[in-house]
């Protein structure tokens, strides 16, 4: 009892110790440049163009959104950069380089619910660097500090199938940057949560950046999820799927609810409204 | 008639649950209905008693039964059997079905002939299983083996097939090659599935079990049914149909609860 207590201690001390807030990890950059990217389903009747033409540059810690119709091809997107898809045409560069299959060091949170639901919460979180081959009592100081961050603690032995679907969607997150990935790829990942939780989990995601410093690509369908978490909206259109503008988003840097009450913010999600009318 | 009228609810709801109890309850009551059922027809005479005997002469005969050592050696070696056929099964059916699900290629080299030979009965090897495995212990196993392997890796391949794509999806985002996810994700993800295909399959042991026994042997349930038949003895037909019945039934008491206590997470 009092062995265990100690060695809890000493995970403790490492959590804060190695891992505080945002270590500068050498070389950790995390720059996507997607660049004439195109993706074609071709069957030897039907051709369909689902992506067209598509340049974009993320830059290192940037938060960026893409919203879109359904159908634009936005999540062909993400799942192409996450080397999930294969593309037809064109390159993904992730720090010079090309982007082939999945890797760890692009991280995604995937819309539906995806925990391993054999193992505990902690033991999610270490999934990815159990993998890396990191010992134990590092394994544990990183799921410590990430359970803190998304403030699950209680949780930690807890199956997934015990969890609300906003404390999931927590766990994907912590689970993702377990793994300190350069890129944070999220596909629609609050699509199905209720209208309050949502806005919870938004305020925690930005907290979460803020602390871990990684690149975000954000897709959603929800105009105003956009403008609140990032500080670049890309709109694509479909048919082919492509790029129809990019706006700055021009908020303080400290997003509260309080934001989505400004004029600009108001303005920007009138603007973006019209563009995705047609 | 001023209160308003509830309607009350329909005792038979589709999927509805009905609690523990009266689970627990209505089986029973279904087991009595099967034993008034027998008493009705044997003791009103009904049946000739050489075709039905009474449930007091069944009972009398299993006691005097499982209390000579002679009939716990039947029961041993048919136990031994239905064991060892099913455990060979699984060796070599469940990675087999593994990789079967989880490859195309495996699927393709795989499951058009199990598919092919799945559908000739076991019974029919029986000839040709004497030929080759002669009539020692040896024929019965293989007997047993033949009639779940097949079943077993189809079974156990689509079990492999179900597993969501998403989970395998999210594992090679966080840095998992093809056998690190087969390791860590899909063979994990199978195994509540996995446990309820094994107690079916166990189910059809014994079954082929009875098979087995019913051809050249001087041992096992099987054949002390075939010898009671011979004299005509259907209290003994009886006995050795209900023991085998509750073979089956505790070895399925016992899967089930492994699943529960294996798998808290399911």
């Amino acid at each position: 009892m009092e062995a265990a207590k100690k060695q809890e201690a000493l995970y403790e001390e490492k959590a804060a110790g190695s891992i505080g807030s945002a270590p500068a990890e050498a070389g950790r950059q995390g720059e996507i440049v997607i660049a004439g990217l195109g993706k074609v389903y071709a069957s030897k009747k039907n051709r369909f163009e689902a992506l067209a033409g598509i340049d974009l540059t993320i830059g290192a810690n940037e938060f960026v959104t893409i919203v879109g119709p359904s159908g634009c091809g936005k999540s062909t997107l993400l799942r192409i950069v996450a080397g999930l898809d294969d593309l037809t045409e064109g390159s993904v560069r992730l720090d010079g380089d090309e982007v082939v299959g999945p890797g760890a060091e692009r991280g995604m949170v995937f819309q539906g619910y995806t925990l391993f639901p054999w193992l505990t919460v902690r033991e999610n979180i270490e999934y990815g660097p159990k993998l890396k081959g990191v010992s134990t009592l590092e394994r544990r100081a990183i799921s410590s500090h990430f359970l803190k961050v998304i403030r699950l603690e209680q949780f930690a032995n807890a199956y997934p199938k015990q969890l609300s679907g906003g404390m999931k969607q927590r766990v994907a997150i912590a689970r993702a940057l377990a793994n300190r990935p350069k890129v944070l790829l999220m596909d629609e990942p609050f699509g199905a949560l209720d209208a309050q939780t949502k806005l919870e989990m938004q305020e925690m995601l930005l907290e979460v950046w803020e602390k871990e410093k990684t690149t975000v690509l954000f897709i959603t369908h929800d105009i105003e999820e956009a403008i609140f978490l990032s500080r670049r909206v890309v709109v694509m259109g479909a048919n082919p799927g492509r790029i129809l503008k990019a706006f700055d988003v021009k908020l303080p840097a400290q997003r509260t609810q309080e934001v989505r009450e400004l004029p600009a913010f108001l303005s920007l999600k009138r603007e973006l409204g019209a563009l995705l009318k047609h | 008639m001023n209160a308003t009228k509830r309607r009350k609810p329909h005792t038979f709801q589709i999927f509805k649950d009905i609690g523990g109890r009266p689970f627990a309850f209505t089986a029973g009551f279904s087991f009595l209905l099967l034993l008034i059922v027998w008493s009705v027809l044997s003791y009103a005479k009904a049946v000739n008693p050489v075709f039905l005997p009474t449930p007091d002469k069944v009972l009398t005969e299993m006691i005097k039964l499982l209390g000579t050592g002679e009939y716990w050696h039947h029961i041993g070696i048919s136990v031994f059997r239905v064991s060892a056929g099913f455990i060979l099964a699984c060796i070599v059916g469940i990675p087999l079905g593994i990789f079967a699900g989880t490859f195309k290629y495996g699927e393709a080299f795989v499951e058009p002939p199990m598919e092919f030979i799945r559908y000739m009965p076991a019974v029919a090897f029986i000839p040709l299983i004497m030929v080759w495995a002669g009539i020692g212990e040896w024929a019965k196993i293989l007997l047993i083996f033949l009639g779940c392997f097949f079943q077993l890796v189809l079974m156990v391949a689509d079990n492999t097939r179900r597993v969501s794509a998403d989970l395998l999806q999210a594992s090679f985002t966080l840095g998992a090659g093809r056998w690190k996810a087969i390791e860590t994700v899909l063979i994990p993800a199978i195994q509540p599935q996995l446990m309820n295909t094994l107690r079916l399959i166990l189910g059809w042991a014994w079954t082929y079990l009875v098979v087995a026994e019913l051809v050249a042997v001087n041992s096992g349930l099987g054949y002390a049914i075939m010898k009671a038949q011979r004299f005509l003895n259907t209290d003994q037909i009886f006995v050795g149909i209900i023991v085998i019945g509750l073979l089956g039934l505790i070895s399925d008491r016992i899967f089930a609860f492994l699943n529960r206590r294996l798998f808290p997470w399911a």
